[in-house]
């Protein structure tokens, strides 16, 4: 009998996803576990955060209050810089992708299984985390979030055996795809000819290709490179930039799988909700721009005519905005391109482009083009 | 002893096993870790037979699968089979001195790790590493202390 329902559950489990309600009820059975697994760590770095002294506390705040210097001062610059590309992608009419939303997840310290990279954090789908959410850290891409259930997460690391991402080299914007190899400090890239232009020290960044992961944030660095003339691909190695295997917080994404309007700058709110028209979600740490979503064939209708023209915002009205399963205070932080809808499409069948954008993560969840 | 209390008791070491299933032990150590759940569902299994069933094995071993992030399943599949053969052969495995137990255990871990690799082959083509079979040698030096640190647990009120 438990044989038959054993066997039953394999199949179904590997052919579909409707067992996923299943796994999230028993999660919260044994997620409990998994946090009192994590318990001894969390203590340890309690009590050396409490006995640290005056000294090493003052000395870390001026590093930190430094560094924040610093940060505030180029991302002065990025501002300009992000509203110069979109004019100048506007001119090639090309789309771009900006706005996305984080939320900080710390890891468990704990190990489900040998040889697999798959690592798991503290935040589930009460937060709003989705299957194949990219994962970053301060230093480049993490993984994708691989399963979430309803009190954590696992994340499907980049240099798991089973996971590829696309990648572009940064100097000449060559493409290709970075395969995991198991080891924490590596990956490898099979896919390219012996004659590509590749050298050490290359930086791989995301290139935005599959959807999944948002373009341009750094995944690794070329270290090796051993052309092999009597085979059609070179076998070349990368060390991922990202520190896997020390970091305790991870940043979950929300990529925006929406083209920004191209004509029109996009406002770029990372205000209070305040300074959103016609955001009734005031109290919402949140910023969601929602256009009405019942009328997304007059707005497609419309924008080939009008490419580049932005609704006004009194058309969009915002529904739904601070959902149920979504904590207002949850660290989320986030850009708003207010009223950044239809832009140009990449060719596909993208629905975002056509005023049916929403800044919720269900919002992101619903972008077609991150099926893979 | 009322068996209630005696069923909290197997719970909790059940759930001790798991604690240390997924324990992140340093470096080469997290390689060697035995399946600790297995460990102890066979002890109580072969302890007290008519407590733990079939049943018991499959949830634990559903709960397992969750826990470690496995397909459904798999673990499951793998302790039901264990602990039939464990239920049948019980009477004899009481009688066995603690080496000849150690071999027969050799032998479960081996099938579960056989039939682990076995089921996850079938999803996708996976290497074998050769530490792959460390954990069901470590499990089996590990058998003489869960076999008395569970038997004391047993004995010291009388589970039974």
């Amino acid at each position: 009998m438990a044989i038959v329902a054993s066997v039953a559950l394999l199949i179904t489990e590997h052919r579909s996803h409707r067992l996923d309600a299943l796994r999230a009820t028993l999660s919260v059975i044994v997620d409990p576990l998994k946090y009192l697994v994590d318990l001894p760590t969390v203590l340890i770095e309690q009590t050396a955060d409490s006995v640290s002294s005056y000294s090493t506390l003052k000395k870390e705040n001026t590093r930190l209050r430094e560094e924040q210097f610093i940060d505030k001062t180029r991302l002065l610059k990025f501002d300009s810089l992000e509203k110069e590309n979109i004019r100048l992608r506007a001119l090639l009419e090309n789309s771009f992708k900006l706005g996305e939303q984080l939320l900080i997840a710390e890891l468990l310290s704990i190990n489900t299984a040998p040889y697999e990279n798959i690592v798991v954090v503290n935040k589930g789908t009460r937060f709003g985390v989705h299957p194949q959410q990219p994962v970053l850290d301060a230093n480049g891409v993490v993984g994708q979030v691989f399963r979430a259930l309803p009190f954590s997460s696992e994340i499907m690391l980049i240099t798991d055996p089973n996971h590829a991402i696309p990648v572009q080299v940064n100097r000449n914007g060559l493409l290709t795809i970075a395969v995991g190899s198991g080891q924490l400090n590596r990956l490898n890239l099979p896919f390219l000819p012996n004659n590509a232009d590749i050298r050490p020290g290359d930086l791989l960044i995301t290139s935005g290709l599959g959807g999944t992961f948002p373009s341009g944030y750094p995944v690794a660095i070329v270290d090796d490179f051993t052309p092999m003339s009597n085979k059609p691909f070179v076998n070349i190695t990368a060390t991922p930039k990202a520190m896997l295997d020390r970091n305790r917080e991870l940043l979950i994404v929300w990529s925006d799988s929406s083209p920004v309007s191209l004509s029109s700058p996009p406002a770029s709110h990372e205000k209070t909700p305040e300074t959103v028209p016609n955001d009734p979600s005031t109290k919402s740490s949140l910023v969601h721009v929602v256009p009405d979503q019942t009328r997304p064939d007059t707005a497609r209708d419309a924008q080939p005519a009008a490419k580049g023209l932005t609704p006004q915002p009194s058309e969009g009205r915002p529904t739904g905005t601070n959902r149920n399963n979504q904590p207002a205070a949850s660290g989320l932080a986030h850009k708003t391109p207010a009223g950044t809808r239809a832009g140009a499409n990449r060719g596909d069948n993208q629905p975002a482009g056509s005023g049916t954008t929403r800044k919720t993560p269900e919002g992101a969840r619903a972008g077609t083009d991150r099926d893979e | 002893m009322n068996s209630y209390s005696g069923f909290g008791r197997i719970t909790l070491t059940i759930i001790i096993a798991m604690c240390l299933r997924i324990v992140p032990w340093p470096g080469f150590l997290s390689s060697i870790n035995p399946d600790w759940v297995l460990l102890v569902l066979i002890y109580w299994t072969v302890a007290v037979p008519e407590r733990i069933g079939i049943f018991h094995a499959w949830t634990v071993g559903l709960l397992t699968d969750v826990l470690t992030g496995r397909v459904f399943g798999q673990y499951a599949l793998a302790y039901t089979l264990i602990v039939y053969f464990c239920l049948i052969l019980h009477k004899r495995l009481r009688q066995f001195p603690l080496p000849q137990q150690g071999l027969f255990i050799f032998f479960c871990l081996l099938f579960s790790q056989m039939l682990l690799f076995w089921l996850k082959n079938i999803q996708h083509p996976a290497q074998l590493h050769t530490s792959f079979w460390l954990p069901v040698f470590i499990g089996t030096l590990c058998w003489p202390l869960i076999y008395t640190a569970l038997r004391r647990v047993r004995l010291s009120r009388r589970t039974k």
